[in-house]
């Protein structure tokens, strides 16, 4: 317990439409350690993100935190009220949200965007320090003080999501989440953002989140990863040991689905389609794709169980 | 016989003066008439190939240079002629939400070009037709027909593109990042229908993409543009596996592989300045490249080409032998080059 930076238990974010509560999130649990980077990877539909904002308490209706638990060190995140949440937020636990590049103010410079978060956690005060200490932030992320001055349209890319990043960081958070940071650059820019969070992560001693469909750049930089697939976590475990020898079969025809550098015209893509989360299958919600799958799969929902020391599966296999 | 399709000196700009940009900068390559080839063209944002997929899909007009059908002017066309070009070259499209009306069933995106193009006598044909199209991308018409775009999963959506384009029997496809949007899972299927039906049908294939891994995996030539022009261009193995431009290079050591013991070297990737370049007479690539030498600002260096079936734009290999962008053909692999390989 004392060994984790951020709890989650058996979180579950439901959407309330007309039709029904589409169940984006049902029942995920994992923990972030100090220092640690941890990437949550799923594809489309697997509530990855609602994942991340229902940990930032982001969740708006229809959507609601229909149950669980998240801890933040000895702060109970899922428990506070909005005042208590908004002075954790950016101060302890950040989120550089999707697209964010897209979201910066096109009519305010870089340097009020920035003061705009430091300043709602200061209440105003101690205004000249917290300038002054701006060019060494954009320092940490790998950019020149002249941009304080311009707007984002004089940015590339890769500039504004360091911004982003320098926003995220500027409090310096214990935890940093980043939900798909560089979806929209190019794997230059990708590889060097991607250095720059880490290289970041190290200097505050924080740990990361990277929640992203990736599963290469996920090798690149993380240190474990967990599987979401139809709004559970499938599995968990060390990245090296999840790429050599998966245990649950998604994760399993997820890697050998990817095309790599290695063999040439070898495709292994998974058949069938991602499932309805309005009214997911019964049992475990992989079974109608699963070429593992047997009698108990359509009946009984499978519990995330540790079958390895580090490795946790959520199948009825183990 | 003249190519099916060929940009010739083909230059795009937009804007004027100051802002004028260099899209794309005298451009030249042929697609056979003859042979199928499987091509990629890869680069970042800003490289030009989309601005080159509209170019030879006639979307777009370029400023100087000309994109021939079959040896005729795209823009001199008489109008039957148009619709004979838009029957040989198909499209594919990356956003599979925006292909679609939400209004319509899925079966209006294949019954319009059966109608347009008057590819069937009877209702009972143009059935026969779709089914046909649909089973050559793995979709069974019991599960697509009928139903709304909303209805149907991505990667179902990006394989009713497919068949829609199919329904024309073309010579060749223009696929333009067709799986970016689709999910992981996904993609392995679908860049297996379009080999197949570059192997079935003999279509001929060029696969636009940021992704070099799935160029990698699916084509047999690449041409690598950087800010409008090519970097380097040859068979794929070679210029994936033994990248000789340094952006090739650096690019294809930036790729996020999927393999925990191949992790991004420690050593820093260049920052990219975020200027463009002024200077028509340099080389593009001159503000960010590690082996920079004083000829590079100087002159744009052409290709030259280093092995049988590669060419690099870059002053490092001026002793090779030098091409021209016309001649870029003589480097790509395929069954029609004889030349002067032997």
């Amino acid at each position: 317990m004392s060994d984790e930076i951020l709890r989650v238990d058996d979180l579950k974010v439901y959407y309330h439409t007309p039709s029904g509560p589409v169940k984006a999130v049902d029942g995920v649990t994992f923990s972030l350690r100090p220092n640690e980077r941890f990437g949550l990877v799923g594809e489309s539909g697997s509530g990855k993100s609602t994942t991340a904002l229902a940990i930032m308490r982001l969740i708006k209706p229809p959507g609601f935190i229909e149950s669980g638990k998240v801890r933040l060190g000895e702060i109970r995140l899922s428990e506070l009220s909005e005042d208590e949440i908004r002075k954790v937020r950016l101060a302890e636990i950040a989120l550089v949200p999707q697209g964010a590049m897209n979201s910066l103010n096109p009519v305010m410079r870089i340097k009020d965007q920035i003061l705009d978060g430091v300043r709602s956690h200061q209440n105003g005060s101690a205004d000249r320090t917290i300038v002054e200490r701006l060019p060494e932030l954009l320092h940490t992320v790998g950019l020149q003080p002249n941009v304080l001055r311009l707007y984002p349209h004089e940015l590339s890319g890769g500039m504004k999501q360091r911004v982003c990043i320098a926003i995220g960081i500027s409090l310096s958070p214990k935890v940093i989440i980043a939900d798909e940071p560089t979806s929209a650059l190019d794997v230059v820019v990708q590889r060097q953002i991607m250095q720059t969070l880490g290289s970041v992560q190290e200097r505050l001693g924080a740990s990361v989140l990277l929640v992203g469909h990736d599963m290469g750049l996920m090798a690149q930089f993380v240190d474990r990863i967990g599987v979401m697939y139809g709004g559970r976590l499938v599995e968990v475990g060390p990245v090296r040991d999840m790429f050599k020898e998966p245990l649950h079969p998604y994760t399993q025809l997820l890697i050998s689905s990817l095309p790599s550098l290695e063999t040439k015209g070898v495709f292994r893509g998974i058949p069938g389609t991602p499932p309805s989360l309005l009214n997911p299958p019964s049992g475990c919600v992989f079974h109608p794709r699963c070429p593992k799958a047997f009698s108990r799969c359509s009946v009984d929902v499978p519990e995330i169980r540790e079958v390895r020391p580090g490795r946790w599966v959520s199948c009825h296999l183990f | 016989m003249p190519p099916l399709l060929e940009a010739k000196n083909a230059t795009k700009v937009f804007g004027s003066g100051q802002q004028a940009n260099v899209a794309l900068d005298n451009f030249s390559m042929a697609v056979s008439g003859e042979a199928p080839s499987f091509t990629s063209i890869a680069g970042e944002s800003g490289s030009g190939k989309t601005t080159l997929a509209r170019l030879l899909l006639g979307f777009s007009q370029p400023s100087t240079g000309e994109i021939l059908y079959r040896g005729k002017d795209l823009w001199k066309m008489s109008g039957g002629e148009w619709l004979q070009f838009r029957k040989d070259v198909q499209a594919i499209f990356q956003d599979q939400f925006e292909v679609f009306n939400p209004f319509y069933r899925i079966d209006h995106l294949l019954t319009t070009p059966i109608g347009k193009f008057h590819l069937a006598k009877s209702k009972g044909q143009a059935r026969a037709q779709i089914e046909e199209a649909l089973h050559a991308v793995g979709l069974r018409p019991e599960e697509t027909l009928g139903r709304y775009p909303h209805q149907l999963s991505g990667g179902q959506r990006q394989r009713l593109t497919i068949a829609r384009a199919l329904l024309l029997h073309p010579r060749l496809i223009i696929a333009d990042e067709p799986v970016s949007m689709v999910d992981a899972s996904l993609r392995a299927t679908i860049l297996e229908s379009l080999v197949k039906l570059h192997t079935e049908f003999g279509i001929s294939f060029l696969y636009i993409t940021h992704d070099l891994t799935t160029a990698y995996q699916i084509s047999d030539n690449i041409i690598v543009l950087y800010r409008g022009s090519v970097a380097e261009v040859g068979d794929v193995d070679l210029v994936i596996k033994q990248p000789q431009h340094p952006y090739s290079r650096l690019l294809i050591s930036s790729i996020p592989e999927p393999n925990v013991d191949h992790r991004w070297g420690e050593e820093q990737a260049l920052p990219g300045t975020e200027v463009k370049l002024r200077s028509n007479h340099s080389c593009r690539f001159a503000d960010r490249c590690p082996f920079v030498m004083p000829m590079c600002t100087e002159s744009v260096p052409p290709l030259y080409r280093t092995d049988d079936s590669r060419a690099a734009a870059c002053f490092l290999y001026k002793d090779a032998p030098s091409i021209s962008g016309d001649d870029m053909d003589q480097v790509l692999s395929g069954k029609a080059t004889a030349a002067s390989g032997g």
